[in-house]
């Protein structure tokens, strides 16, 4: 699985009416398998920008190719669709669903992909983020480090071939961190999932091959030099 | 992970709202189950009851009196007809069938009515294509012989072999006779008044003494019924005379009680056929169309005693008179009820909408679609509804049964306390709908969730 963002273009709406640019990327490359560290400043579009690559936003023009498909070029349902096999998100708060169990938020995550739920593997996913024995336990009687090892079998469950992790461990203790980092490089590792993972944390980028520093790359000030021209 | 699954944990979630809400639709359905239930038994324990007897021929008078009466025994008989004429009626060639039905009495124990009738009753249909099931097959020999009701044989603790005294005209006012019955077989239930009868031998009916016709008032009502003349002619009113004057009528004055009963002889020998009365008769007609038994109706309208009528036709006029349009208040009060209670589950639904925002927004992160997501919300909705409907069946029919006696005791009907109405079936499709509109716009705003902003929040 390889990704390339090319011209990838989206502004949101001021509330009096200006465009505001939050992405202009003229070229950003991941190759198979790949562990890439994404830093930059607070504000400066590096959710936005994972959303525009899980499909959730869809840029105003430009290409998102995943595996040789434009994302940017699909429907919604079959973006739906294509996130739920293809993406692994794991989310800052974790959002693991409070009614659920872990186990449950690991098969959910499978319930969307159109496939069986595969109860065997979700167990293993659990087992592998050492949660074995906290399978029927709800979130709420989970430590904050165990929900993040949840949200990550969760976003492994649909075996998918990119995983985005947007500050996967600014919301754990120190110690913890470097535990939950690693459980999320060695697994991406391990199944050759491509790995985007967006931090503020300096040191959290330390540990990556590749660190890119997303304002080398996303020039948003152009479009509206472009605009005001 | 099924959408059912999904949505039954977010029901779940909120087990308080939702149960409440749930319940409430069950209140609901469980009145209107109850409703349809108790509408429906009554109305077919009414109208099958009796319902192979094409006609019931009985005095003139109130159609449904004959009917109450005759046939389910829950109001006094209006008068009598003479056993002439039911001898003529079963003589009568486009007759297949003709039963006399005796009534009057009761038993002096548990204060049963008692129906003065032949062997012949059983040996035919109760109500349509169901015949008596009897302990013993005995029929009536001897002239004190009778066959009980199983509710009878049940409350009473009688057993073939029991003996039993009547009691004349009314468990309260009357006297009870000296003469004995004795239990020869009993039937099995029918779920008919049949099951709260003691039936008698007509033969032995005509034998209790203490209050039989004077001879004089007899032939008076023979002459009024056959106004151009009496059969048998005045030669047959002398030889009535006569037999009066030589003692066969002993009869007290005193004790009579008017036209509401079928009277009896107190010697136990035979009474001539001028003396005796029969309550009414139940007639078959050999020919089987409805068409032959509205002929005879028609027959006894003009210018006679007697009157013919159709027993369903009686009590399916009394139904849709008396019970129908209260049924139909009911049904419609109820269904407002249950809208209700729909409305009810549409508020928990749609206020609990902003606190799942962001559990939708996850869910579509994770590669629900919208129409999944609205497919959830929608689930939830049906799950409230029929869950309720499902509870409220359950609980209608637990009323019901626990209130089968209190009509058991006021109607004199054996109820079926298992019964089920068809109608009881539509009740789920028509919750179905009402989930799925109920749903339908806190779907819609699950559907149209902005996945970015919420979780950008």
């Amino acid at each position: 699985m390889s990704l390339l963002l090319r011209r990838l273009k989206k502004s949101f709406r001021e509330p009096d009416g200006n465009p505001l640019p939050i992405i202009n990327i003229d070229h950003f490359e991941l190759k198979q398998a790949e562990q890439v560290a994404l830093v930059g400043s607070s504000g400066g579009g590096k959710t936005t920008l994972l959303h525009l690559i899980s499909g959730i936003h869809t840029p105003d023009s430009g290409e998102v190719i995943i595996d040789q498909v434009n994302l940017a070029g699909l429907g919604e349902p079959a973006r739906d669709r294509f996130r739920a096999m293809k993406i692994g998100y794991i989310f800052q708060t974790f959002n693991l669903l409070p009614a659920f169990t872990a186990l449950e938020n690991v098969l959910l995550g499978m319930s969307f992909s159109g496939q069986k739920s595969n109860r065997a593997h979700a167990i293993d996913l659990l087992d592998e983020v050492g949660l074995k024995h906290r399978l029927s336990h709800k979130p709420s009687k989970l430590s904050v480090g165990e929900q993040q090892r949840v949200a990550i079998a969760r976003a492994l469950a649909n075996k998918p071939k990119l995983l985005l992790a947007d500050e996967p461990t600014a919301s754990i203790d120190s110690r913890n961190q470097n535990n939950v980092l690693r459980m999320i490089r060695d697994v991406c590792k391990e199944h050759h999932v491509t790995l985007l993972l967006v931090t503020h944390s300096e040191e959290v980028a330390r540990q990556f091959d590749r660190v890119e520093t997303l304002s080398d790359f996303n020039k948003p000030e152009e479009l509206l030099a472009t605009a005001s021209k | 992970m099924s959408l059912i699954h999904i949505a039954w944990k977010s029901i779940r979630q909120r087990s308080l709202a939702s149960s409440l809400t749930a319940f409430n639709m069950a209140l609901g359905v469980m009145l209107m189950v109850a409703v349809l239930v108790f509408y429906g038994v009554i109305e077919k324990s009414f109208k099958q009851t009796g319902a192979h007897y094409q006609l019931i021929v009985g005095p003139k008078g109130s159609k449904v009196d004959l009917v109450l009466s005759s046939v389910y025994r829950v109001s006094p008989p209006i008068e009598n007809l003479p056993y002439l004429y039911y001898l003529q009626l079963k003589n009568d060639p486009r007759v297949e069938e003709a039963i006399p039905i005796a009534l009057g009495d009761v038993t002096q124990e548990g204060a049963f009515p008692i129906v003065g009738t032949v062997s012949r009753y059983f040996e035919l249909p109760y109500a349509d294509k169901k015949k008596f099931k009897v302990k013993a097959k005995n029929g009536f020999s001897g002239s004190f012989d009778s066959i009980i009701g199983a509710e009878v044989a049940k409350q009473n603790g009688w057993d073939i072999g029991s003996t039993f005294k009547l009691v004349h005209g009314g468990a309260d006012v009357g006297h009870t006779h000296d003469e004995e019955f004795t239990v020869v077989d009993i039937l099995a239930r029918t779920g008919t008044p049949n099951d709260r009868t003691v039936f008698v031998n007509l033969k032995g009916f005509y034998q209790l003494g203490d209050h039989d016709k004077p001879v004089e008032e007899a032939i008076d009502q023979l002459q009024k019924f056959y106004p151009d003349g009496v059969p048998g002619g005045e030669k047959r009113i002398k030889e009535l005379r006569e037999f009066a004057a030589s003692g066969g009528d002993h009869h007290d004055h005193g004790e009579e009680e008017g036209g509401d009963h079928a009277h009896h002889h107190h010697h136990h020998h035979d009474l001539p056929d001028e003396l005796k009365e029969v309550t009414s008769v139940f007639v078959m007609m050999r020919d089987q169309d409805d068409y032959a038994a509205y002929n005879f109706m028609n027959e006894l309208k003009t210018g006679f005693q007697a009157q013919a009528v159709n027993p369903t036709q009686v009590m399916t006029d009394l139904m849709q008179s008396l019970i129908g349009n209260v049924q139909k208040i009911m049904v419609v009060l109820i269904t407002l009820i249950i809208i209700v209670s729909g409305i009810g589950i549409f508020v928990s639904i749609y206020n609990s909408m902003a606190d799942r925002r962001r559990e939708i927004a996850i869910m579509r992160s994770l590669g629900a679609q919208r129409q999944t997501i609205f497919a959830i919300i929608l689930t939830e909705s049906v799950l409230l509804c029929l869950g309720g409907g499902l509870l409220g069946l359950l609980l209608g029919h637990g009323l019901f049964f626990v209130g089968a006696p209190i009509i058991e005791n006021s109607t004199g009907l054996i109820i079926d306390r298992y019964a089920f109405e068809p109608l009881e079936l539509t009740l789920f499709p028509v919750l179905l709908l009402l989930a799925i509109l109920i749903g339908f716009l806190p779907g819609m705003t699950a559907y149209r969730t902005n996945v970015a902003d919420v979780l950008s929040e």
